[in-house]
This record gives structure tokens, sequence and C-alpha cells, in this order.
């Protein structure tokens, strides 16, 4: 476990830079994140993070087939959203765990 | 060198087997791939077609006969007299179908277009395809081609690519 300082909060995140409270989480940390990856977050990819972070805080298990089916966009929208890692770069944006999901 | 210096970068998975178990071992594989930002390619031949044949795709089976591992709900063993009844087969095999589906696993159909949406290339073998009589016709549409086991191997190279044999 470690801290670090995204878009000027600090906040906690695991070993492989993921967010361990969802409670930290902006939308700043998000953008930043992303940039990181060279990816700008516009409204599409801010509605697939607010629909991981509702279905985590429900206890849903998290596939790209879920966010597939959530109408807002297809599963080859999420790869294009999300160039690399649909579900890995979106959970990592959305401020929570990495899913342990194989689908 | 460790694998965080030199990660996987392509996959190239064969499936030579028709029953759920090797199909969506095969599946899940591709699919886990192209997920990671992997690369992946996959070659179904012999039973493995069935994988991506139209008819076939969604009717796949598990043996319950020749198969050791096969047990009844609760963990006894399941008698291969038993699963040699007509309807037992079809009727296990519905029920794994069942079990991947609460897991949000598709079926066979959806699964390849997942495949392929996250770029992920399905190709059918010539040689099994002529021996069972089948045509792109038959074929899912999400099968890119139809290749020689030799046109599947040039597709192979490069560094840090793995071939995998289900």
């Amino acid at each position: 476990m470690a801290e670090k300082t995204i878009a000027g909060k600090t906040v906690q995140v695991n070993d492989e830079g993921y967010m361990t409270n969802p409670d930290e989480w902006t939308k700043d940390i998000a953008v930043e994140m992303a940039k990181e990856n060279g990816i700008e977050l516009g409204d599409k990819h801010f509605e697939v993070l607010e629909f991981l972070r509702n279905a985590q805080a429900k206890g849903e298990s998290l596939t790209i087939r879920k966010v597939g089916k959530s109408g807002i966009t297809d599963i080859k929208g999420l790869y294009q959203l999300f160039p690399g890692g649909p579900l890995k770069l979106s959970s990592k944006y959305a401020g929570i765990l990495k899913p342990a999901s194989c689908v | 060198m460790s694998e965080k210096e030199s990660p996987l970068k392509k996959v190239c998975i064969i499936c030579a087997k028709g029953s759920i178990e090797d199909v969506y071992a095969t599946l899940v594989m591709a699919n886990g791939a192209v997920m990671e930002g992997i690369e992946a390619k996959v070659f179904f031949t012999f039973f493995g077609l069935d994988a991506i044949t139209k008819k076939q795709m969604n009717k796949l089976h598990t043996a319950t006969i020749g198969n050791p591992a096969m047990r009844m709900p609760g963990g006894l063993p399941f008698p291969t007299l038993l699963g040699a009844l007509p309807g037992v087969e079809a009727g296990v095999s519905a029920m794994m179908k069942s079990q991947m589906e609460a897991l949000d696993i598709p079926p066979v159909d959806e699964f390849l277009e997942m495949v392929t949406a996250g770029g992920g290339e399905i190709y059918a073998c010539k040689l099994a395809m002529d021996m069972f009589k089948l045509t792109m016709a038959d074929l899912s549409e999400e099968v890119s081609a139809v290749l020689t086991v030799g046109d599947f191997y040039a597709m192979c190279g490069g560094e840090n690519t793995q071939i995998i044999f289900t």
C-alpha cells in the first residue's frame, strides 16, 4: 500500500496503482490517470466509470460483457474508449480495484 | 529477463476439440488476452470447428462418459453407465452452460464476437474444413479466413509470441 498524489490530491493506491478507497476518487484524478496512458476522457468515458463505480458499490462482479450490455456502449466501443485494457484501465480510472475477472 | 521488462505480446491459440471445456478454455484465453492488450489469433481445426460452425456452435456438449472428472452435483462420482443414457449428456451440458451464464460467460457465438470486438482474429483450418465438407458459408461471421497450417504459422512470428494448444 502506498500513497500517491494525483491531481493535487493524496490517495491510497496499491502496487499496481489502483486506488484502494473509491471514496477518495474525483473526476480530476480520473483525467490525470488516463493522461498517463495517453487517453483523454470524455463524457462517454465518464459514463462507463460511473457505471463501474455503481456496480462495484453494489458488490456486483464486473465484466466487459456487463458493460457491453449497460447501454452505454458495446464491447467494441469499450475497447475504443480504453485501448488495450477495456476493464483494467476503466476500473483504474474509476478509482476501484482491478476486477478479478476473466471476462 | 523478467516478465515486467518483456511482457507477452501475442498468443496464437489452436483448438482441435469440440467439447464445451475445450472450446471455452480457448475462448476464455483468447478473450483474456485481448482484454490485457495482448494480440490473439485463434485457429480452429478438426472437431474444434464445431465452435465456429453456425449450426453447432451453441449446441456444444461435454462428455459424460470417458470423463473421470465428471461428478454429480454434491460431489459423488458420476457413474459411467448413467452418462450413457439418452439425454443425460444434453442435460449435463445444459447445466454447465447455465452455470457459466451465471458467471457472465456468454454463449459461444457471443463469445466469438467479444474476442473480435477486442481485435482478436478467428481462423478455420482448411484441411479440416475439406474433411468435414464445410464452406465459409457454414461458419460464423466472426471467422476472418480459412487457412493452411503454414498460413497460420506465418502469423505466429514476432517477439514474445506464444503458441498454445488447448
